[in-house]
């Protein structure tokens, strides 16, 4: 079965990590998936720019609405996320807990079950940036 | 990262809001500090056993208010008399715990604080000061080092700048309390949003091998992402947001390794900061499509033209001196004019450069960057005796060992130049 593991956290805390902060907490999770890259099992995985730089297009009465920011005002936010095959949910909740220990902004992971719609790829300099 | 670690980063972002409404509550800048100080205390307690709580900011804003009240029922038994109106605000913060868990006064109480900390009363430097202590969280000690200062001289200085906001806030155009209509909302979000690019630039000025002060160009930025996730519709402070990312972007690439100035055009552009720049460019674009262009948004603009071509010679010229003239007109000041005239000399030559900024020469006489780019113009039309002149006036106004020898290089090329011309 196929996820994507949808990361939420406090989006206040996390943007105040420094530089070193930062980069010791993505080293760890590299750590983590690196197994499950090895494997081919690892899909895309998205790192989200700050909600500041979301829009959001809501359903209108007559023509959608174009608002700033995220869909709701939540202290959760969704900041990243991965998509991989696993043989079980207990495969991918085990893979969350280790992602969870290792990210000490991370404050929930949302374990969903996805189709692959289209599996395309972006071919773009921008694509390929983490 | 450690328990403490999380626990003190969790604290500093929350800050701002909790911060924000106990001094509503209190309505008096130290008690509301001394409040979420003691919250804080307990925090670092009790975090680390039970687990941090879902809302930390809500949680610090309970105790908080908690133990503000009990040190001013403390405070009102060893005084003869009672303070009223002290009291009275009290049942105004019994009547706020309602409104505690829905947020409603969030923003205005974010945005108040930082209101208060740029009170026109105080100097630049003191509104800076003032913003990093209590907004950011910054400790006098940081804050000091970065200024060159003591760290007495630093305490001083926000003692000193404290007490001129307590002493505004009981006289006339003291800062209100309630919740501010549309228009002065609007007005105190423009003077915050000037505050923060204040805050950003004296990072940006004086970052060179002071790593103290390039930390508040880090600060000014969460604060402007801060601002924009409680305004999330304001195109100019998007605009301020993409222009400071932008010109963050290439902090890594400003000098070089001896501390001299790299100037734009002789950066190593594969060392400016995708990330920042990938941001900004979404921010800038939010910002456009609101159709109401500001000061922030036309520089951003700017900037964000430099950023978007690998290299120096793709640059759009012709765009930015278009985007010049419209920062001309949104703000016209001269030093905006000077910066229209470096972008025409590379539209049109120095020559047309020079009789743009001829007549500013009495309003920037003062000003290093004018003297320094009417010598660059002058030396390119082979005008070297009047470039010569204008460089050394330039060195006199320098505001930095980097910049005076950033300029002594320019004379060098000049004596090179003029050798060469002359053999």
């Amino acid at each position: 079965m196929l996820y994507a593991i949808l990361c939420y956290a406090h989006e206040e805390t996390v943007f105040a990590w420094s530089k070193e902060e930062e980069a010791t907490v993505m080293e760890k999770l590299q750590a983590v998936q690196a197994p499950l890259a090895k494997a081919g099992r690892l899909g895309p995985v998205g790192r989200l720019m700050p909600t500041t730089a979301a829009t959001t297009v809501r359903k209108g009465r007559d023509e959608p609405l174009v608002l700033d920011g995220p869909f709701a005002e939540t202290k959760e936010v969704l900041l990243g996320f991965y998509t991989a095959e696993f043989d079980s949910l207990d495969d991918a909740v085990a893979f969350s807990k280790e992602l969870s220990a290792v990210n000490p902004g991370s404050s929930s992971y949302e374990i969903r079950p996805f189709y692959v719609f289209h599996p395309n790829e972006i071919k773009t300099a921008e694509g390929g940036s983490s | 990262m450690t328990d403490i670690a999380w626990i003190e980063l969790a604290l500093t972002a929350a800050r701002p809001q909790a911060l924000g409404a106990l001094l509503r509550y209190f309505r008096d800048l130290d008690t509301a500090e001394e409040a979420f100080q003691e919250a804080c205390l307990r925090a670092i307690r009790t975090w680390p056993d039970k687990g941090p709580p879902r809302d930390p900011a809500a949680w610090l804003i309970f105790v908080g208010r908690n133990s503000g009240v009990d040190q001013i029922r403390k405070r009102a038994k060893n005084q003869p008399l009672p303070e009223e109106a002290a009291f009275s605000d009290l049942s105004d913060a019994e009547e706020d715990i309602a409104d505690r868990l829905d947020n409603a006064h969030y923003r205005d109480d974010i945005l108040r604080l930082m209101f208060i900390c740029c009170h026109p009363d105080l100097p630049n430097t003191q509104q800076i000061a003032l913003a990093l202590r209590i907004v950011c969280g910054l400790t006098v000690q940081q804050i000091a080092r970065a200024f060159l200062v003591s760290e007495s001289a630093m305490e001083q200085r926000i003692t000193r700048a404290k007490g001129r906001v307590a002493k505004a806030q009981r006289g006339e155009g003291a800062v209100g309390f309630e919740t501010p209509d549309v228009h002065e909302r609007n007005a105190r979000l423009q003077t915050v949003a000037s505050m923060v690019y204040l805050v950003f630039n004296e990072g940006y000025s004086s970052g060179i091998g002071n790593p103290d002060s390039a930390a508040f160009c880090d600060e000014a930025i969460r604060l402007s992402r801060l601002l924009l996730r409680i305004f999330p519709a304001e195109p100019e402070m998007m605009g301020l947001s993409a222009l400071m990312l932008l010109q963050h972007s290439r902090a890594g690439s400003r000098f070089d390794e001896a501390g001299q100035i790299v100037l734009l055009e002789d950066q190593d552009r594969g060392r400016w900061d995708r990330r920042l720049i990938d941001e900004a460019l979404a921010m800038l674009d939010k910002a456009i499509r609101h159709r109401k262009p500001g000061p922030y948004q036309v520089q951003a603009a700017i900037s964000a033209l430099h950023a978007r071509v690998a290299s120096p010679s793709d640059t759009d010229w012709g765009e930015i001196t278009l985007l010049y003239e419209l920062l001309e007109k949104l703000s016209p000041s001269p030093v905006v004019s000077l910066n229209r005239a470096v972008a025409l000399s590379k539209l049109k030559g120095a020559d047309a450069a020079l009789e743009l900024i001829e007549p500013l020469a009495e309003k920037l006489d003062g000003y290093f960057y004018f003297h320094g780019v009417r010598g660059g113009l002058l030396m390119q039309t082979g005008r070297s005796d009047e470039a010569r002149i204008a460089f050394d006036r330039a060195i006199t106004l320098a505001n930095s060992p980097a910049e005076c020898a950033h300029i002594r290089m320019q004379l060098d090329r000049l004596g090179a130049g003029a050798g060469a011309g002359g053999g």
